[in-house]
């Protein structure tokens, strides 16, 4: 089972450098225990481009598909047994980023 | 034909949890578990009154439910051409481990009161998996349409099954969370029934009582070693000795000091007096149930409102704000206070919660009451107005409505 933990944040690339030695930490964790599969910090919001390849000519738009005071900074995807082991999971990378993340089920994962 | 009847209400009422936790473990979907489990009751109702109850009836209902959720998982399979995942399903069962149903009650409730659910997806869906109750039930209880109760408790499931909400124990060292998680649930319900809300809505609701109670009763059998547990038994139990005395012919609720004690359920009483004996000497520290149980044993201790031992009420809340520093426990430390020391007294420390409590019936009916006892009229009145204003409780509305108009 494949779970999102998305980071919450408000900034972009504001990670301390302890914050970074953490997430670095957790992130071996992650790897010697099996349930890492990738992870990621993301670009300002400001940088994304929305396309829309359905006309004839694809269509881009400047920003993101939607503006908010906090947006997604980075993700993991983890894979986990169940909700619980995510959940404690996610609680660890939460504190080790020091932001609040969001978990979320895949509905699947392309093979 | 008639006692047919009545037993198939009191096994479903038995049986219930116990077929959908079972079809749960097997088939490890809510909503495959709760269908099968329905049809095997459906089924018992057409056929139990003419060809007799069976002799072993909870697995009479357990094999029919699971016999019709595989005819449902071989049909949509069938329809949505998922055969292999259907199978899977199907042939990953073992034989049943001994004393394993009420284990999977268990992890029922547990999955049930998970955390990642909201606290209201929690409550219908207990109600719904675990007690029987119907969504329309339900849906009364809580004074919601039938279609809103219909899409929680759907929605509740789809997160179940999406995130992979666990069908299993927590673990060690989740246990006290999540165990003091299903007891919030509980006496959630508990309260909904014993203070009732809603402008049409009877004061007491003794079917949500007796549900949290036969829950709480339940979960003491799964979890024999918990104090809290006992405590929050305790506590019910004790609140609902005094259900009848609570309200009066009228349908206005009766506060403790006015009821006639005689009506109070001895019985209840005195199980409740001795889950409190039973903790006290335990010798372990309690928890916020077992505090506000051994208030409720001084309450149902007292002959009357004076022979109560106001001091040893007082010393309980001391003790509870140590765990809990809320607001409401400082206001009903004060109450009790107030019987020691005085109105006056009382009325001081209540005023200085008037921030943090402004948006609180009871705290208004608490200053009501005392600027009442201190021939303040005005200052009662605009007491009882607020207080009015903000109760959701039909009988508590007519007491204090009753109270305002008896202001000089």
């Amino acid at each position: 089972m494949h779970y999102l933990v998305s980071v919450i944040d408000e900034k972009t690339g504001s990670a301390t450098s302890a914050e970074m030695a953490a997430i670095d930490t957790y992130n071996d964790g992650l790897k010697a225990e099996g349930y890492w599969v990738f992870a990621g910090g993301l670009a300002a919001p400001s940088a994304a481009t929305v396309v829309d390849g359905r006309p004839d000519e694809p269509l881009f738009t400047d920003g993101p598909f939607i503006e908010s005071k906090e947006y997604l900074a980075g993700f993991w995807v983890m894979e986990a047994p169940d909700l619980d082991v995510a959940l404690k999971l996610a609680a660890d990378g939460s504190k080790a980023c020091n932001r609040r993340v969001e978990v979320r089920p895949f509905l699947g994962v392309a093979p | 034909m008639i006692d047919a009847r009545e037993a198939i209400t009191r096994i479903h009422r038995e049986e219930w949890g116990r077929v959908v936790a079972s079809l749960t473990r097997r088939f490890g979907d809510l909503d495959i578990a709760e269908e099968g489990a329905a049809e095997a009751f459906a089924i018992a109702v057409e056929r139990w009154p003419a060809d007799g109850v069976p002799p072993n009836p909870g697995a009479w209902l357990t094999t029919t439910a699971n016999r019709k959720a595989i005819d449902r998982i071989r049909r949509e399979a069938k329809r949505h051409e998922k055969h292999e995942e259907a199978r899977m399903l199907y042939h990953e069962e073992s034989p049943e481990p001994l004393g394993a149903i009420d284990d999977d009650r268990l992890r029922l409730i547990f999955a049930c009161c998970h955390p990642a659910l909201g606290q209201e997806a929690r409550v219908a869906l207990t109600l719904r998996m675990v007690g029987g109750l119907t969504v329309p039930e339900i849906a009364r209880a809580f004074l919601v349409q039938e279609s809103t109760m219909g899409q929680r408790i759907t929605r509740a499931k789809a997160k179940v099954k999406a995130a992979r909400i666990p069908f299993r124990m927590p673990s060690a060292e989740d246990l006290p969370v999540r165990v003091s998680g299903v007891l919030a649930v509980l006496f959630l319900v508990f309260n909904e029934g014993y203070l009732a809300t809603g402008r049409d809505t009877d004061p007491v609701r003794h079917e949500l009582t007796a549900e949290a109670i036969r829950l709480t009763r339940l979960i003491r059998a799964l979890i024999p070693d918990d104090g809290e547990v006992d405590g929050l038994l305790a506590l019910m139990l004790l609140t609902e000795a005094r259900r009848t005395a609570r309200v009066s012919a009228s349908g206005e609720l009766v506060t403790l000091d006015e009821q006639d004690r005689g009506a109070w359920d001895r019985a209840l009483i005195a199980e409740g007096h001795q889950l409190v004996r039973e903790r006290l000497a335990a010798g372990v520290a309690p928890g916020r149930y077992q505090i506000l149980a051994a208030i409720n044993a001084v309450h149902t201790s007292a002959r009357n409102v004076r022979d109560t031992d106001w001091s040893q009420i007082v010393a309980l809340y001391d003790q509870l704000i140590r765990l809990d520093p809320s607001p409401i426990v400082a206001l009903n430390r004060a109450i009790a206070v107030g019987e020691i020391d005085g109105p006056e007294v009382a009325l001081a420390t209540i005023d200085g919660l008037g921030d943090r409590l402004a948006g609180y019936h009871a705290y208004h009916a608490a200053r009501a009451d005392l600027l009442r006892r201190l021939g303040r009229g005005e200052e009662a009145r605009r007491a009882y107005d607020e207080a009015i204003a903000l109760a959701g409780n039909t009988g508590e509305i007519a007491y204090l409505t009753r109270r305002r108009g008896q202001l000089q």
